[in-house]
């Protein structure tokens, strides 16, 4: 049916798969800096996380793909040469996708994580305090164990809206599934057998994580009383 | 100066052009979405199990599969069978535009489904109880009480919604269409600025997020504005 053609989006499924892993990997380390910089005290840092939040989440995914792609490809070659630098410098793809998603997920992350962080009772950080725990220490080991329970909801939505969003990255030549899809696509003269056969394994990509996250929400929940309505 | 602007002020007019050909299919493809939202989300809320089985699975797959995948399907794909090529429907299902639309319609329609049925699953049980004490008919219950209290208490997340599809439009320019991030694409082949290009399409962008955020707080301020904390 799909003409020996499967084989060939397997493999791509394994470069989606790292692409959203990765670029998830480098999400939350930029959305828990971006959730810290918003809730600090120090206004010029709350300032900045926001900044960071708004401007990434009011534009859309592929123009900064785009932006980065091209516009950074661009960019990095037109500062080269008065650095000292000559050689025309090329962007890897799996690279550039997994910074660029990463730098759009961990925004919407931040806000996931900065309303989990504000959902933690206050007299939390407070003991930590009483301890003598440096805020580091509090963030660390008082503070983000709580706050992950809180915030996987959230986080489950980000990572599913990301999984598909990796499909964007085939548009500026990443072989992922998608765009073996559309190879297989062309040279068969086929789109709908291959587009159709690429979003079940997406759906199949999403279902698993559904099922894998709502595991992870029940273990981190085990310790909560829930009251019968 | 590493920077030029130059090119893109010259070229202003291809941007605004693709503003508005943006707001186009934005409003084309919300007003289609959520004339289909509206059953699918009462198909949602049905206890008839396969009348609600039927809403899920659609709802399912499109939230479960990109929108690149969906549009795709509909512009490329489509044009696989004879049938559909021979079809009388084949001057709409070979324009880009219609296609985008289309694509776009039934992937917000999905989203603002589950949103609205949601919002009607937290219908207060009191005001159904009361329309019920007043010998209202399901139908009318549902026109008077349910619905518009239920689509007012949805408006926060529509909002969401609203600005999603704002920037998911910008797929549109994959399949050829002169939005604006079409318009970025066009300077871009032309003056090889891809920077300043797709930075001026990001600022539109932003910008058009600012004024439907301004626009949706004045709409809940309207709608919702019994549900407002008191201001102490």
């Amino acid at each position: 049916m799909l003409k020996g053609y499967g084989e060939v989006i397997l493999e791509g499924v394994g470069l989606t798969l790292q692409l959203a892993l990765s670029s998830m990997a480098l999400a939350i380390v930029l959305g828990l800096l971006g959730a810290a910089f918003r809730l600090s005290p120090v206004r010029a840092l709350a300032w900045l996380g926001e900044l960071y939040s708004t401007v990434i989440r009011g534009i859309p995914d592929l123009v900064l793909i785009l932006l980065i792609f091209y516009g950074g490809q661009d960019l990095i070659n037109r500062v080269g040469p008065l650095v000292g630098y000559d050689d025309y410098i090329d962007l890897n793809p799996l690279l550039t996708g997994v910074f660029t998603l990463g730098f759009i997920f961990g925004a919407y992350l931040s806000e996931t994580f900065r309303g989990a962080f504000m959902g933690i009772p206050k007299g939390q950080a407070e003991a930590g305090m009483a301890y003598g725990m440096s805020s580091l220490q509090i963030f660390y080991r008082v503070l983000v164990p709580q706050m992950i329970r809180l915030a996987i909801p959230g986080f489950t939505n980000n990572w599913l809206v990301l999984t598909k969003a990796t499909a964007l990255i085939s548009v500026v030549g990443l072989q992922d599934m998608m765009f073996k899809a559309k190879q297989a696509a062309d040279a068969t003269r086929e789109p709908f057998t291959f587009y159709l056969a690429v979003a079940a394994l997406y759906l199949v990509i999403t279902s698993v994580s559904l099922l894998l996250l709502k595991w992870l929400e029940r273990r981190y929940s085990v310790g909560v009383r829930t009251a019968e309505l | 100066m590493i920077f030029d602007y130059t090119v893109i002020q010259a070229n202003l007019p291809l941007y605004l052009a693709g503003m508005l050909e943006t707001l186009k299919l934005l409003a084309i493809s919300l007003v289609l979405g959520l004339l289909a939202a509206l059953p699918l989300a009462l198909m949602r809320v049905s206890r008839q199990r396969w009348v609600n089985a039927l809403a899920w699975t659609y709802t399912y797959v499109i939230r479960g599969t990109p929108m690149l995948v969906q549009l795709f399907l509909i512009y490329y794909g489509l044009a696989q069978f004879a049938a559909v090529r021979e079809s009388v429907l084949w001057p709409w299902l070979s324009n880009a535009t219609f296609c985008a639309c289309l694509a776009f319609a039934i992937n917000t329609s999905a989203y603002t489904a589950e949103i609205i049925a949601g919002s009607l699953r937290a219908t207060p049980h009191g005001e159904i109880e009361a329309a019920r004490a007043m010998g209202m008919s399901r139908a009318l219950m549902y026109r008077r009480i349910l619905l518009p209290s239920a689509m007012r208490r949805a408006l926060p997340q529509y909002s969401n919604e609203v600005i999603m599809m704002l920037q998911t439009t910008s797929l549109a320019s994959i399949v050829t269409l002169m939005d604006i991030t079409g318009a970025a694409r066009t300077v871009t082949a032309q003056y090889y600025l891809p920077f300043e290009a797709y930075i001026t399409a990001g600022a539109i962008y932003l910008a058009l997020t600012f004024i439907l955020v301004r626009l949706f707080k004045l709409a809940e301020r309207r709608w919702l504005g019994y549900l407002a904390p008191r201001k102490g």
